[in-house]
């Protein structure tokens, strides 16, 4: 058994200890949080035993792993925490939003062969992980145009205060929304190296964006695009979707189903026609022991269990992988030097009917 | 099965109950079909057409969550009782993603305050920021019960369930006081047999015996293809046919992945399975999938 514990049990926290303590190989022994209401409550209604204080809970619990899903900004100092105490650790996302602070965590995770992971639930989506499949297994050609779009109902008025519409607490469509596209793109057709045309915007929150636009630029000269807007109404909830387009066809999927368009057969697909083929969830999904919300919220949590087990320290979604995540984010902040777009590699439209 | 002996243990369940799930733009399969399926029902109007088109193919009981739109839906029941005079609901509560999307934005307390009679003690309490003691979750419990039961006043609801969200949500932190809280209200309160919908029949099943909760109503995926049936297939169906609990299929389709007739042969051929609930936009499928459950369940014994 995994000796395990959480820290944060907010909205993602309950889901998440749900979860963990319905996985066979783990034993939650100890959850924490400083919300009194709550803890009085899973330790009364749940048997749970309880703390306010991670300190007295690190010291206190002999533990192989935490679990964080407290707001962004403690991820770092209580990642480091665990870290330092020889813990594995699954952190929620995004990762710390602080790209020197997150290699330092990268780096004493490695120094210490600690198992990581960040909670980018979509790489465990059988819709995406299909089209990362496709889209590696090359029979799109070459990849020249991404586009990763996140809308849902998140701010929807001018009020509310959660730490989600505060900006000092790592709040904001950008850290919520943006990040799980960002990472979709870098999972599915590698992360892009500069972005341009930013747009965050607010729509409705004081302090943060709601909205988040942004040109990205590939190696190799392909594009992309990000759309995202957390006060959408229209939607019933979160909804995210990828499409990419290659020389030979395009792909696009969203957490139901993945539509595949190829010009030509391609090797790497034995089996697939040119033309249209449609995978939906019901046949993508691998089935979970435990069902609550998604089966890649279940997935996400037994695959840490494994590489804990398996002593896996270069599986999906590691520190390493979501710094990727964060790394994007700074560039959209601004907050590192971007490197002079380089000119495109490939012939744009312009160029080509220009005869350039 | 035994013979009904008290009216609150005791509703015999119609064997085909229509579900909600096509009127809010929820669809396991494509998100544009539940998009088109959303703009479609935007008008109360569709949605009673197709009530009643499954009312003529003799389908008399909604199963259905506490979308605020289910409230309308009421309005036009309450407002026809002749109409209607054996219909029945089965409310699902809650229609989480009210409360989810509250949550994110107003916190935990204020969400549930939101939630509670705004009059009451127990919001004022909230109010001040008293800690939640042992015995208020009960009474907070029922409150919020009550508040999803309201819109249904003066219509027959003989069974209410917990949504899966809830019941699975309880079920993996193990508060299991809430499934007990949540079935002595709904008999006491509303005279009405308590549900359970769950994607984890097995583990839930194990719960409810330990809670001594008898022959409980469950309402769980049963398809072909073992889309969204956590501990197995086979786990199912060996609980379905050995465990002492009242079993309603539902995403029997598989959100239509597979064929009608090869689906409800695979669930008709469960004879434990006491109803099967489905939803459909177009009277042909209503009429199709009805008429193929009857036929299949030709000489069972209810």
């Amino acid at each position: 058994m995994i000796r395990t514990a959480m820290v944060g049990l907010g909205k993602m926290g309950l889901s998440h200890l749900s979860i963990v303590r319905a996985h066979p190989e783990i034993d939650l022994v100890a959850g924490c949080d400083a919300t009194t209401y709550l803890t009085d409550i899973l330790s009364r209604h749940a048997g749970l035993k309880c703390y306010a204080d991670l300190d007295r809970m690190l010291e206190t619990e002999q533990l192989d792993a935490l679990v964080v899903a407290t707001p962004s900004k403690l991820h770092a100092p209580m990642v480091k925490k665990a870290l330092d105490r020889g813990l594995h650790v699954f952190c929620e996302k995004p990762f710390v939003l602080d790209v020197a602070a997150g290699q330092e965590l990268v780096d004493l995770a490695a120094a210490k062969s600690l198992v990581t992971q960040v909670g980018y639930h979509y790489r465990f989506v059988g819709a995406f992980k299909e089209a990362a499949r496709l889209v590696k297994s090359g029979a799109l050609g070459t990849i020249h145009h991404v586009r990763a779009e996140a809308y849902g109902p998140v701010v929807l008025r001018r009020k509310g205060g959660t730490w989600r519409s505060a900006k000092n607490e790592g709040g904001g469509a950008l850290y919520d929304y943006a990040c799980h596209a960002i990472d979709l793109v870098n999972f599915i057709v590698g992360t892009p190296t500069s972005v341009g045309g930013v747009v965050r915007n607010s729509v409705f929150s004081r302090d943060v964006d709601d909205e988040v636009y942004s040109t990205m630029h590939f190696e190799g000269g392909a594009s992309g695009q990000l759309c995202v807007n957390w006060s959408d109404e229209s939607f019933r909830k979160m909804s995210t979707k990828i499409s990419v387009w290659g020389t030979n066809g395009r792909l696009t999927a969203d957490r139901q189903e993945c539509q595949l368009f190829l010009r030509e057969t391609h090797p790497a697909l034995p089996g697939t026609g040119e033309g249209w083929t449609v995978h939906y969830t019901t046949d993508l999904s691998d089935e979970v022991w435990f069902y609550l919300r998604g089966e890649e919220y279940s997935a996400q949590i037994d695959y840490f269990a494994r590489s804990v087990k398996a002593r896996r320290l270069d599986g999906e979604n590691t520190f390493a992988s979501a710094l990727e995540a964060d790394r994007v984010v700074a560039m959209l902040l601004g907050e590192v030097a971007m490197p002079a777009v380089a000119e495109p590699t490939r012939k744009g439209f312009w160029s080509r009917i220009g005869g350039g | 099965m035994s013979t009904a002996t008290t009216p609150t243990s005791g509703h015999v369940m119609d064997r085909v109950l229509f579900g909600d799930n096509q009127f809010f733009g929820v669809n396991h399969m494509s998100e544009e079909k539940a998009r088109a399926q959303s703009m479609r029902f935007q008008d109360l109007g569709a949605i009673i057409d197709v009530l009643d088109a499954a009312y003529d193919e003799g389908i008399r009981t909604f199963m259905c969550t506490s979308h605020d739109r289910v409230a309308l839906i009421c309005d036009h029941f309450r407002a026809n009782p002749q109409k209607y005079a054996d219909y029945r609901f089965y409310p699902c509560m809650p229609y989480a993603h009210k409360y989810a999307n509250a949550v994110t934005e107003h916190g935990m307390i204020e969400a549930l305050r939101m939630f509670l009679p705004q009059e009451g003690a127990m919001s004022a309490m909230l109010k001040g920021g008293v800690a939640l003691a042992s015995k208020d979750i009960e009474a907070i419990m029922q409150l919020l019960i009550d508040a999803e039961m309201k819109m249904f006043h003066d219509l027959s609801t003989p069974v209410v369930f917990m949504q899966n969200v809830i019941t699975d949500l309880l079920l993996g932190l193990r508060m299991n006081d809430c499934f007990r809280i949540f079935h002595d209200h709904v008999r006491a309160r509303y005279g009405a047999e308590p549900g359970y919908i769950t994607m984890n029949v097995p583990r839930l099943l194990d719960v409810l015996d330990q809670l001594g909760i008898d022959n409980p109503i469950v309402c769980a995926n049963v398809n072909k293809i073992g889309f969204r049936m956590c501990g197995g297939m086979a786990a199912y169906e060996d609980a379905i046919a050995n465990r002492r609990f009242r079993p309603v299929a539902m995403s029997v389709l598989a959100s239509g992945a597979i064929a009608p007739r090869e689906a409800l042969e695979y669930v008709c051929g469960q004879p434990k399975i006491e109803s099967v609930v489905f939803g459909a936009s177009g009277r042909a499928n209503i009429r199709q999938t009805k008429a193929l459950i009857d036929e299949l369940s030709i000489g069972r014994v209810p």
